[in-house]
């Protein structure tokens, strides 16, 4: 219940700048990378082919509720495939990151660059 | 009267959005970076390494004299640091990572000082006929080398370069006989098994 509280506190400090870069001029924003822990998340797995719970908790440095949460986020919008396997007598959870969400982080970048080439510009 | 001051500081300057970008942009280049740390050595170049390895240490010992031996595994390391430089490149752009990465570039950076010791004494000894003591130094400092960029890496990395230093140790007391064994077993062996754990752990 802790960290579900927390993972909500974490969903919350999305800053409003979506709505605020959609209005500059470029697409809509993607709200559902454009989170720190799940945009983390993300960059973690594109140099990685796959990487266990553990593993990003440790590149991450956060705690097991706010990255459950937030990469069950990410899972259901498609962006990463999870596999749960048994490794002895220990689960083991391991992440991937999909096409589509390997997608979503190039179009993202690209956004950010756009956005900071628009307003040196400006 | 005392004079009434505000409940609210006054507020910073808004952080403009080309800032908030560049951050998001440089927190994702540094995730990638500490994550990269898991893909930076190559292991299924460590198991090619090891399989010709192990091929070189057969033909050093099938060899006639300690320039024939020496010149089998002068051969081995270009090929190996060939086949090094090979799968980081295939493993960084598998992966679409940079090869210098930041993590490549401290373990390349770690490693180098321990290769050009390793090359220069390999020179030297052979000229005053010190060949004798070119095993165990090439596994001492090799392992001194993958020890200290191990020290950015996973795990398995320095636990790698601390059994080629036990190895070079045993090595140091061996007799001259069993060299290309223990060469066989630290670049061969080594390489192979500890390869496969990288391989199957830390992508490839």
């Amino acid at each position: 219940m802790a960290n579900q509280t927390g993972a909500a506190k974490a969903t919350k400090a999305v800053k409003p700048g979506p709505t605020a870069v959609a209005g500059a001029g470029t697409r809509a924003l993607d709200r559902i990378i454009h989170e720190r822990l799940r945009l983390g998340i993300v960059s973690a797995l594109s140099v990685n082919e796959s990487l266990t719970f553990r593993e990003l908790k440790k590149i991450l440095d956060t705690t097991d509720g706010n990255l459950s949460v937030h990469a069950r986020k990410l899972e259901e919008a498609g962006y990463i495939g999870c596999e749960k396997k048994f490794e002895g007598r220990l689960p083991r959870t391991e992440y991937r990151l999909t096409y589509s969400g390997r997608t979503a982080l190039e179009n993202y970048l690209t956004h950010m660059e756009a956005l900071i080439h628009a307003m040196r510009q400006g | 009267m005392a004079a009434v001051r505000p409940i609210r500081s006054e507020s910073p300057e808004p952080i403009g959005l080309h800032v908030q970008a560049m951050d998001n942009l440089r927190f994702i280049r540094s995730t990638m970076e500490t994550a990269g740390s898991f893909t930076a050595v190559p292991g299924r170049g460590g198991v090619l390494m090891g399989a010709t390895a192990l091929f070189a240490a057969f033909a050093a010992h099938m060899s006639a004299n300690p320039r024939a031996w020496l010149k089998v595994w002068m051969a081995e390391a270009l090929l190996a640091l060939a086949i090094g430089l090979g799968f980081s490149w295939r493993k960084a752009t598998r992966n679409s990572t940079p090869l210098l990465s930041k993590p490549f570039r401290r373990f390349v950076l770690a490693l180098a000082p321990s290769v050009f010791a390793g090359a220069l004494l390999t020179f030297v000894l052979y000229r005053r006929g010190l060949s004798q003591l070119l095993p165990a130094m090439w596994l001492l400092l090799y392992g001194a080398g993958i020890t200290s960029g191990g020290a950015f890496s996973v795990r398995v990395v320095p636990v790698m370069g601390m059994s080629f230093l036990a190895l070079g140790s045993i090595a140091t007391l061996a007799p001259l006989s069993l060299a290309d064994l223990l060469l066989a077993i630290g670049f061969g062996g080594f390489h192979i098994v500890f390869g496969c754990v990288i391989a199957r752990r830390y992508g490839g």
